[in-house]
């Protein structure tokens, strides 16, 4: 009989600090706790007395890796209840900035944080050793997702050109044009990267998920669409609260997401693909179709394909928006603040993030809520370790270790993003 | 004789957003070079490899908000023969440094349903309040290339060069129409440069993000925006107040308009 804790102290290649505690007992786990010690920074309560227009400069610090969906939620939720409506070249703008995100962030996750597992390596650069090209072709394709993000928004980490309303300066449509030889260059190489990650082995593992993403009508969802699940859910972002609680659990400073009706659920590009696999390009789909994906896909390891297609739809999306680009006539659309209650959902590149916010009458910010995709995570990752640690006890703590890591990371949880990370203990007792 | 072993680097995270250490990895094209020319030691982010001190260089990224961090730094301090500060968190505490101005209790009733569980400091510091720091390089986020000159200067043996000028000096070798003579507030004149007047070539007004340049004129710039722009004192408060607000010149002139 095995009595073991593991403990991961340090939770390595995700972004942020945290820890993973797993205590089994007579060979059955007893307890799964992923911590999350990140320190908390308190954005929701300084948001407090700021005016609604400093929201997205001031929320994108939550994130480094993913700052463009911190401008995209805030932008949105003061939009919809100021009443606001962008230009149709502002909208596509926007879904622009957002594909340079994804290509940039899913990029860093499938080359330099996740491939490294099922390859056997501490590292991207150990990697390298051995796969040069293909590591160097991981950071090319990376780039070229932060290349948009530049062109569009002045810098890659914080950008600094988007504002409620829109944009302070549109860029003209030949500020666009050099990208489109990188994005096509960048469309094959992201067809070669779903088929190198759809070779890796995949630890055989299946759960009954529920599924959450945004649904558009027609678009695979960056910034509109209902929130809706494989299990029914389907309600409008304003109902959000009435479905969804956060639960402060006193091992890590990231609040628990759960759905009133259901418990845990599971955000992100896995939940996306399979509520909008019909809406991905017909590349996008054929090519994870090869890589062996069908419409639905609920082994969590598969995560890294499914990332690989994301960056091939958007690298698609984006040569789309700029060959059809025309700079529109004005950068923003005016905005006039009042007392109201504005909120918003958007897809980052880790899943679902929510705010809301309420303003007075002049527009200074009175309470704010953020809802992050990693604290919407936590939940599921810790029930996912508990089945997946079972039937593997008797494995050497090493490599049980390791694949316990492997399987949170499957997440990409952005811990500082959570807290507003990960050790990881495993206690044989 | 015995090759000459590489230089030792490692890179700790305090509270902070990352991107000050993303900023490595998003140098794409230096990336592998920078990989080859010293030893990767100490990177969570980045490698499952944590191989203990001394390290020959380090970077910090993020401020110091908890008696844990409080501590750790000292330990990397002493495990570390340089040292850099990256960015406006390890330099002057970040955006977290607000709760300097308010009682940190209420931020953590604020955003946290039991309190009890919450370990924190009242302020937000830089890690110079705590340990030495050999050099610091600024801003929100630091310039990617600015990080890889610190980086080159080290592996020479010589101080990093970073100039200290305006962001005014950069708009003009941009050839940026001034936005403040136009009626739009901006930072610019008392802001340090770095990252290449951004913000007055999106015609927008610099924010302030690479913090306070050397010897700034904070008063007579808020003179202006009050004076000529009509700028309120609330305004005026939040102008300084934002990601470089414990910074003392811009700490001093957001408290001057908060009565």
């Amino acid at each position: 009989m095995t009595n073991k804790t593991i403990n991961v102290k340090y939770l390595a290649r995700v972004e942020g600090e945290g820890a993973l505690n797993i205590r089994i007992k007579d060979d059955a786990v007893t307890r799964v706790q992923l911590k999350i010690f990140e320190p908390p920074r308190f954005f929701e309560a300084f948001l407090q007395g700021r005016n609604f227009t400093e929201a997205p400069d001031i929320t994108c610090r939550i994130c480094g890796i993913c700052p463009v969906a911190y401008q995209m939620s805030s932008v949105h939720a003061m939009e919809r209840a100021l009443g606001v409506t962008v230009s149709a070249p502002v909208r596509e703008l926007r879904r622009l900035l957002y594909c340079g995100e994804w290509i940039e962030s899913h990029g860093l996750h499938v080359f330099m944080l996740h491939a490294p597992d099922f390859l056997g390596y501490q590292d991207a650069i150990q990697m390298a050793q051995d796969h040069p090209d293909t590591v160097k072709m991981g950071l090319q394709l990376k780039k070229v997702g932060n290349d948009i993000v530049t062109t569009l928004g002045g810098r890659e980490i914080h950008p600094i050109n988007v504002r409620v309303g829109g944009f302070y300066k549109a860029p003209r449509k030949q500020d666009l044009a050099p990208l489109v030889e990188r994005l096509k260059w960048a469309r094959d190489a992201a067809v070669k990267a779903v088929r190198w990650v759809g070779g890796f082995d995949f630890p055989e593992f299946q759960r009954d998920y529920e599924f959450v993403s945004l649904r558009h009508e027609q678009e695979y969802p960056f910034n509109e669409g209902r929130v809706v699940s494989n299990k029914g859910l389907d309600i409008d972002v304003r109902d959000y609260e009435a479905h969804f609680a956060e639960e402060h659990v006193g091992y890590t400073h990231a609040l628990h997401s759960t759905l009133k009706e259901r418990g845990s659920y599971f955000a992100g590009p896995l939940a996306r693909y399979n509520l909008n696999f019909d809406r991905l390009t017909p590349l996008a789909q054929a090519t994870a179709r090869e890589a062996g994906l069908g419409p639905v896909c609920t082994n969590p390891f598969q995560s890294i394909i499914v990332r690989a297609v994301e960056i091939l739809y958007a690298v698609e999306e984006a040569l789309r928006i700029i060959e059809g680009y025309e700079r529109p006539e004005q950068p923003a659309a005016p905005v006039t603040p009042r007392a109201v209650t504005a909120c918003a959902a958007t897809e980052a590149p880790r899943g679902l993030l929510y705010h809301r916010y309420r303003l007075d009458d002049n527009g200074v910010i009175l309470e704010a809520k953020i809802v992050p995709p990693t604290s919407q995570n936590q939940k599921v990752i810790e029930e996912d370790l508990f089945q997946f640690v079972g039937p593997r006890v008797a494995l050497p703590e090493d490599k049980l270790t390791w694949q316990c890591e492997q399987m949170v990371r499957n997440y990409d949880p952005c811990i500082s993003c959570a807290t507003h990370f990960l050790k990881l203990n495993l206690e044989r007792l | 004789m015995a090759p000459k072993r590489k230089p030792r680097l490692s890179v700790w995270k305090f509270a902070s957003c990352d991107g000050c250490q993303l900023s490595l990895l998003d140098c794409e094209d230096e990336l592998l070079a920078v990989a080859g020319a010293v030893e990767i030691a100490y990177f969570v982010e980045a490698s499952r490899a944590m191989v203990k001190g001394p390290y020959d260089l380090t970077l910090i990224d993020g401020s110091i908000t908890t008696a844990h961090d409080a501590e750790l730094i000292k330990h990397v301090r002493r495990a570390s023969k340089y040292l850099v500060a990256l960015g406006t968190c390890a330099n002057s505490g970040g955006i977290q440094a607000l709760r300097n101005f308010k009682d940190v209790n209420d931020f953590v009733k604020a955003v946290y349903e039991h309190p009890k569980y919450i370990e924190t400091l009242k302020e937000s510091t830089p890690v110079s309040a705590h340990v030495k720091v050999d050099y610091g390089l600024n801003g929100c986020p630091i310039n990617k290339h600015q990080l890889l000159a610190v980086i080159q200067a080290f592996l020479e043996g010589r101080p990093p060069m970073v100039r200290s000028h305006s962001v005014c000096i950069d708009c003009k070798l941009r050839g940026n129409v001034c936005v403040l003579v136009t009626g739009t507030p901006c930072l610019g004149p008392v802001t340090h440069a770095g990252c290449g007047a951004l913000c007055p070539t999106y015609h927008r007004g610099c924010y302030g993000c690479y913090g306070p340049k050397e010897t700034p004129n904070t008063a007579a710039l808020a003179a202006w925006f009050s004076q000529r722009l009509g700028m309120s004192e609330a305004n005026l408060v939040r102008a300084f107040r934002a990601f470089y607000a414990n910074a003392p010149a811009f700490r001093q002139e957001s408290e001057a308009h908060d009565k």
